[in-house]
Protein backbone atom coordinates (compact mmCIF):
# COMPACT_ATOMS: atom_id res chain seq x y z
CA UNK A 1 0.00 0.00 0.00
CA UNK A 2 3.02 2.25 0.87
CA UNK A 3 4.60 1.56 -2.74
CA UNK A 4 1.00 2.24 -4.35
CA UNK A 5 0.29 5.62 -2.93
CA UNK A 6 4.07 6.53 -3.35
CA UNK A 7 3.45 6.06 -6.74
CA UNK A 8 0.42 7.92 -7.29
CA UNK A 9 1.58 10.73 -5.16
CA UNK A 10 5.50 10.69 -5.43
CA UNK A 11 5.53 11.04 -1.32
CA UNK A 12 5.98 8.15 1.14
CA UNK A 13 3.44 8.13 3.65
CA UNK A 14 3.67 8.45 7.04
CA UNK A 15 3.66 5.35 8.87
CA UNK A 16 1.51 4.67 12.60
CA UNK A 17 2.22 2.52 14.80
CA UNK A 18 -1.10 0.90 16.25
CA UNK A 19 0.04 1.87 20.17
CA UNK A 20 0.01 5.35 19.19
CA UNK A 21 -1.94 8.03 20.64
CA UNK A 22 -0.56 10.99 18.90
CA UNK A 23 -1.17 11.18 15.23
CA UNK A 24 -0.86 14.73 12.91
CA UNK A 25 -3.75 15.90 10.79
CA UNK A 26 -3.88 13.71 7.90
CA UNK A 27 -4.93 14.09 4.54
CA UNK A 28 -6.04 10.34 4.56
CA UNK A 29 -5.65 7.53 6.45
CA UNK A 30 -5.34 4.33 5.26
CA UNK A 31 -5.77 0.87 7.22
CA UNK A 32 -4.09 -2.02 4.69
CA UNK A 33 -4.45 -5.63 4.92
CA UNK A 34 -2.49 -8.17 6.81
CA UNK A 35 -4.11 -10.82 9.27
CA UNK A 36 -3.21 -8.49 12.22
CA UNK A 37 -2.67 -10.40 15.64
CA UNK A 38 -2.94 -13.69 13.57
CA UNK A 39 -6.73 -12.98 13.14
CA UNK A 40 -7.24 -14.71 16.84
CA UNK A 41 -10.44 -14.22 18.18
CA UNK A 42 -11.95 -12.50 15.08
CA UNK A 43 -10.37 -11.07 12.52
CA UNK A 44 -9.43 -7.13 13.16
CA UNK A 45 -11.40 -7.84 16.95
CA UNK A 46 -7.75 -7.15 18.48
CA UNK A 47 -6.58 -4.37 16.41
CA UNK A 48 -9.75 -2.38 16.59
CA UNK A 49 -9.32 -2.78 20.42
CA UNK A 50 -6.08 -1.14 19.83
CA UNK A 51 -4.87 2.76 21.14
CA UNK A 52 -4.12 4.28 17.94
CA UNK A 53 -8.39 3.54 16.82
CA UNK A 54 -8.90 6.68 19.52
CA UNK A 55 -7.06 8.69 17.56
CA UNK A 56 -8.50 7.13 14.01
CA UNK A 57 -12.03 8.10 15.75
CA UNK A 58 -10.81 11.42 16.24
CA UNK A 59 -9.53 11.80 12.45
CA UNK A 60 -12.89 10.54 12.03
CA UNK A 61 -15.07 12.95 14.44
CA UNK A 62 -12.98 16.07 12.62
CA UNK A 63 -14.37 15.13 9.15
CA UNK A 64 -11.27 13.06 7.92
CA UNK A 65 -11.02 10.51 5.66
CA UNK A 66 -10.18 6.99 6.02
CA UNK A 67 -9.40 3.83 3.79
CA UNK A 68 -10.26 -0.12 4.92
CA UNK A 69 -8.83 -2.57 2.64
CA UNK A 70 -8.99 -6.38 3.38
CA UNK A 71 -8.37 -6.44 7.06
CA UNK A 72 -8.35 -2.46 7.42
CA UNK A 73 -11.81 -2.95 6.39
CA UNK A 74 -12.36 -5.87 8.95
CA UNK A 75 -10.83 -3.43 11.52
CA UNK A 76 -13.20 -0.80 10.89
CA UNK A 77 -15.92 -3.08 11.58
CA UNK A 78 -15.09 -4.54 14.50
CA UNK A 79 -14.20 -1.16 15.84
CA UNK A 80 -17.50 -0.17 14.83
CA UNK A 81 -16.68 2.08 12.59
CA UNK A 82 -19.08 0.77 9.88
CA UNK A 83 -21.85 -1.55 10.62
CA UNK A 84 -22.59 -5.15 9.89
CA UNK A 85 -20.66 -8.05 9.97
CA UNK A 86 -17.06 -10.18 8.20
CA UNK A 87 -18.06 -13.07 8.51
CA UNK A 88 -16.14 -16.84 6.95
CA UNK A 89 -15.99 -17.26 3.26
CA UNK A 90 -18.76 -19.45 1.85
CA UNK A 91 -17.30 -21.66 0.89
CA UNK A 92 -14.73 -22.45 3.31
CA UNK A 93 -11.63 -21.15 0.69
CA UNK A 94 -9.28 -18.79 1.36
CA UNK A 95 -9.87 -17.13 -2.39
CA UNK A 96 -6.81 -15.30 -3.53
CA UNK A 97 -7.90 -13.99 -7.25
CA UNK A 98 -9.20 -10.76 -9.31
CA UNK A 99 -12.70 -10.23 -8.79
CA UNK A 100 -14.43 -7.52 -11.13
CA UNK A 101 -16.68 -4.54 -8.91
CA UNK A 102 -19.13 -1.87 -10.19
CA UNK A 103 -19.28 1.23 -8.65
CA UNK A 104 -22.45 1.61 -7.11
CA UNK A 105 -24.87 4.82 -7.40
CA UNK A 106 -23.69 6.03 -3.44
CA UNK A 107 -24.00 9.19 -1.39
CA UNK A 108 -21.03 11.78 -1.94
CA UNK A 109 -17.95 10.35 -1.53
CA UNK A 110 -13.74 11.51 -1.59
CA UNK A 111 -13.37 7.37 -3.09
CA UNK A 112 -15.55 7.15 -6.29
CA UNK A 113 -16.64 10.64 -7.03
CA UNK A 114 -14.37 10.57 -10.10
CA UNK A 115 -15.42 7.28 -11.47
CA UNK A 116 -18.41 6.69 -12.91
CA UNK A 117 -21.66 5.24 -11.51
CA UNK A 118 -21.82 1.29 -13.30
CA UNK A 119 -18.24 1.22 -14.11
CA UNK A 120 -16.29 -1.82 -13.78
CA UNK A 121 -12.73 -2.09 -11.94
CA UNK A 122 -11.31 -5.43 -11.99
CA UNK A 123 -9.34 -5.63 -8.46
CA UNK A 124 -8.10 -8.84 -6.88
CA UNK A 125 -9.12 -10.00 -3.13
CA UNK A 126 -6.94 -12.19 -1.09
CA UNK A 127 -9.02 -13.30 1.92
CA UNK A 128 -10.55 -16.18 4.17
CA UNK A 129 -13.16 -13.97 5.89
CA UNK A 130 -14.50 -11.25 3.21
CA UNK A 131 -18.59 -12.75 3.75
CA UNK A 132 -19.92 -9.11 4.01
CA UNK A 133 -22.87 -9.57 6.35
CA UNK A 134 -25.89 -7.30 7.33
CA UNK A 135 -29.18 -8.12 9.33
CA UNK A 136 -32.25 -6.88 7.18
CA UNK A 137 -32.71 -3.88 8.86
CA UNK A 138 -29.49 -2.81 8.54
CA UNK A 139 -29.33 -3.80 4.88
CA UNK A 140 -32.41 -1.53 4.27
CA UNK A 141 -31.05 1.73 6.24
CA UNK A 142 -27.56 1.11 3.73
CA UNK A 143 -29.33 1.10 0.44
CA UNK A 144 -31.39 3.85 2.06
CA UNK A 145 -28.35 5.80 3.11
CA UNK A 146 -26.61 4.83 -0.33
CA UNK A 147 -23.89 3.23 1.88
CA UNK A 148 -23.74 0.32 -0.62
CA UNK A 149 -20.06 1.50 -2.67
CA UNK A 150 -19.13 -1.39 -4.13
CA UNK A 151 -20.40 -4.71 -5.11
CA UNK A 152 -18.60 -7.71 -6.78
CA UNK A 153 -20.59 -8.03 -10.61
CA UNK A 154 -20.71 -10.70 -13.14
CA UNK A 155 -18.98 -10.43 -16.44
CA UNK A 156 -20.94 -13.30 -18.71
CA UNK A 157 -24.56 -14.16 -17.52
CA UNK A 158 -23.90 -17.37 -17.01
CA UNK A 159 -21.03 -16.84 -14.42
CA UNK A 160 -21.40 -18.24 -11.24
CA UNK A 161 -18.28 -17.44 -9.16
CA UNK A 162 -18.30 -13.85 -9.26
CA UNK A 163 -18.61 -13.41 -5.81
CA UNK A 164 -15.57 -14.94 -4.33
CA UNK A 165 -16.95 -14.98 -0.73
CA UNK A 166 -20.93 -14.97 -0.80
CA UNK A 167 -21.56 -11.82 0.61
CA UNK A 168 -25.16 -10.31 1.14
CA UNK A 169 -26.05 -9.08 -2.19
CA UNK A 170 -22.73 -8.80 -3.47
CA UNK A 171 -21.41 -6.12 -1.57
CA UNK A 172 -17.90 -5.87 -1.47
CA UNK A 173 -17.43 -2.59 -0.28
CA UNK A 174 -19.61 0.60 2.04
CA UNK A 175 -19.50 3.53 3.43
CA UNK A 176 -19.90 5.55 6.65
CA UNK A 177 -22.85 7.55 6.93
CA UNK A 178 -21.32 10.65 5.96
CA UNK A 179 -18.79 9.12 3.14
CA UNK A 180 -15.51 9.41 4.30
CA UNK A 181 -15.04 6.34 5.67
CA UNK A 182 -14.86 3.42 2.96
CA UNK A 183 -14.19 -0.23 3.83
CA UNK A 184 -13.51 -2.80 1.34
CA UNK A 185 -12.70 -6.35 0.87
CA UNK A 186 -10.79 -5.93 -3.00
CA UNK A 187 -7.01 -4.77 -2.64
CA UNK A 188 -6.05 -1.63 -5.16
CA UNK A 189 -3.00 -1.88 -4.30
CA UNK A 190 -2.50 -5.20 -5.88
CA UNK A 191 -3.79 -3.64 -8.97
CA UNK A 192 -1.18 -1.05 -10.48
CA UNK A 193 0.70 -2.18 -12.75
CA UNK A 194 0.75 -4.71 -16.02
CA UNK A 195 2.91 -7.27 -14.06
CA UNK A 196 -0.29 -7.34 -11.85
CA UNK A 197 -2.48 -8.39 -14.47
CA UNK A 198 -3.71 -5.01 -14.35
CA UNK A 199 -4.57 -1.57 -13.71
CA UNK A 200 -7.53 -0.51 -12.05
CA UNK A 201 -6.31 -0.41 -8.70
CA UNK A 202 -3.93 2.21 -9.86
CA UNK A 203 -7.23 3.81 -11.34
CA UNK A 204 -9.12 3.90 -8.38
CA UNK A 205 -6.17 4.72 -5.73
CA UNK A 206 -5.32 7.82 -8.19
CA UNK A 207 -9.01 9.16 -8.21
CA UNK A 208 -9.02 8.92 -4.34
CA UNK A 209 -6.14 11.07 -4.00
CA UNK A 210 -7.22 13.66 -6.51
CA UNK A 211 -10.36 14.00 -4.86
CA UNK A 212 -9.04 14.24 -1.48
CA UNK A 213 -5.56 16.33 -1.96
CA UNK A 214 -7.02 17.75 -5.43
CA UNK B 1 -12.75 -18.16 39.95
CA UNK B 2 -12.97 -20.05 36.41
CA UNK B 3 -15.63 -18.89 34.16
CA UNK B 4 -16.68 -20.29 30.98
CA UNK B 5 -17.98 -18.22 28.11
CA UNK B 6 -19.73 -20.08 25.04
CA UNK B 7 -19.81 -18.14 21.75
CA UNK B 8 -22.32 -19.10 19.27
CA UNK B 9 -23.99 -17.72 16.10
CA UNK B 10 -27.09 -16.23 16.22
CA UNK B 11 -29.55 -17.49 13.93
CA UNK B 12 -29.88 -16.69 10.68
CA UNK B 13 -26.14 -16.40 10.37
CA UNK B 14 -24.80 -18.84 7.61
CA UNK B 15 -22.39 -20.88 9.45
CA UNK B 16 -20.16 -23.04 6.30
CA UNK B 17 -17.90 -24.65 8.99
CA UNK B 18 -20.85 -26.21 10.85
CA UNK B 19 -22.79 -26.65 7.39
CA UNK B 20 -19.35 -28.48 5.86
CA UNK B 21 -19.29 -30.81 9.51
CA UNK B 22 -23.16 -31.60 8.90
CA UNK B 23 -22.30 -33.26 5.27
CA UNK B 24 -19.81 -35.24 6.88
CA UNK B 25 -21.21 -36.54 9.58
CA UNK B 26 -24.31 -37.04 6.38
CA UNK B 27 -21.63 -39.18 4.45
CA UNK B 28 -20.27 -41.20 7.60
CA UNK B 29 -23.74 -42.14 8.12
CA UNK B 30 -25.38 -39.97 10.53
CA UNK B 31 -28.07 -39.37 7.90
CA UNK B 32 -30.59 -37.85 11.06
CA UNK B 33 -27.82 -35.21 11.68
CA UNK B 34 -30.12 -32.16 10.15
CA UNK B 35 -28.28 -29.22 11.28
CA UNK B 36 -24.71 -28.39 12.78
CA UNK B 37 -23.71 -24.85 14.03
CA UNK B 38 -20.53 -23.91 15.27
CA UNK B 39 -18.87 -21.93 18.61
CA UNK B 40 -16.00 -21.03 20.36
CA UNK B 41 -15.18 -21.76 24.01
CA UNK B 42 -13.45 -19.26 26.01
CA UNK B 43 -12.45 -19.68 29.64
CA UNK B 44 -11.25 -16.99 32.02
CA UNK B 45 -9.81 -16.91 35.31
CA UNK B 46 -10.63 -14.15 37.10
CA UNK B 47 -9.26 -13.15 40.19
CA UNK B 48 -12.37 -12.45 42.59
CA UNK B 49 -14.69 -14.03 45.40
CA UNK B 50 -18.24 -12.58 44.44
CA UNK B 51 -19.87 -14.46 41.80
CA UNK B 52 -22.02 -11.49 40.65
CA UNK B 53 -19.45 -9.34 40.73
CA UNK B 54 -17.68 -12.42 38.42
CA UNK B 55 -20.55 -12.47 36.18
CA UNK B 56 -20.92 -8.69 35.78
CA UNK B 57 -17.21 -8.44 34.71
CA UNK B 58 -17.57 -11.18 32.21
CA UNK B 59 -20.41 -9.86 30.67
CA UNK B 60 -18.50 -6.56 30.51
CA UNK B 61 -15.96 -8.51 29.19
CA UNK B 62 -17.88 -10.04 26.04
CA UNK B 63 -19.76 -6.83 25.39
CA UNK B 64 -16.61 -5.00 24.43
CA UNK B 65 -14.08 -7.42 23.14
CA UNK B 66 -15.30 -11.51 22.87
CA UNK B 67 -18.24 -11.62 21.29
CA UNK B 68 -19.24 -9.81 17.63
CA UNK B 69 -22.66 -9.31 19.16
CA UNK B 70 -23.84 -8.43 15.63
CA UNK B 71 -23.54 -11.72 14.33
CA UNK B 72 -23.04 -13.92 17.87
CA UNK B 73 -25.08 -14.85 21.12
CA UNK B 74 -22.97 -15.84 23.99
CA UNK B 75 -23.17 -17.31 27.79
CA UNK B 76 -21.64 -17.26 31.08
CA UNK B 77 -21.51 -19.79 33.51
CA UNK B 78 -19.12 -20.25 36.39
CA UNK B 79 -17.30 -23.48 36.47
CA UNK B 80 -17.70 -24.90 40.01
CA UNK B 81 -14.79 -27.53 41.64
Amino acid sequence: MIVAIRKITGKTPIKIWHKEYDIPNLDLIVIPGGFTFGDYLRCGALAARSPVITSIKNHISRGGTVLGVCNGFQILIEAKILPGSLIRNKKLLFTCRETTLEVQSCIENPFLSGLKIGECLKIPVAHNEGNYFAPEDLLKQLKEEGRIALKYIKQKDNEKNYNPNGSTEDIAGILSKNGKVLGMMPHPERAMNYLHGGTDGLKFLTNCVEQIIG
Amino acid sequence: MKVIVNVSLKEGVLDPEGQAIKSSLNNLGFEHCSDVRTGKQIILNLDQKSETEVIKQAKKMCEELLVNTVIQNYEINILKD
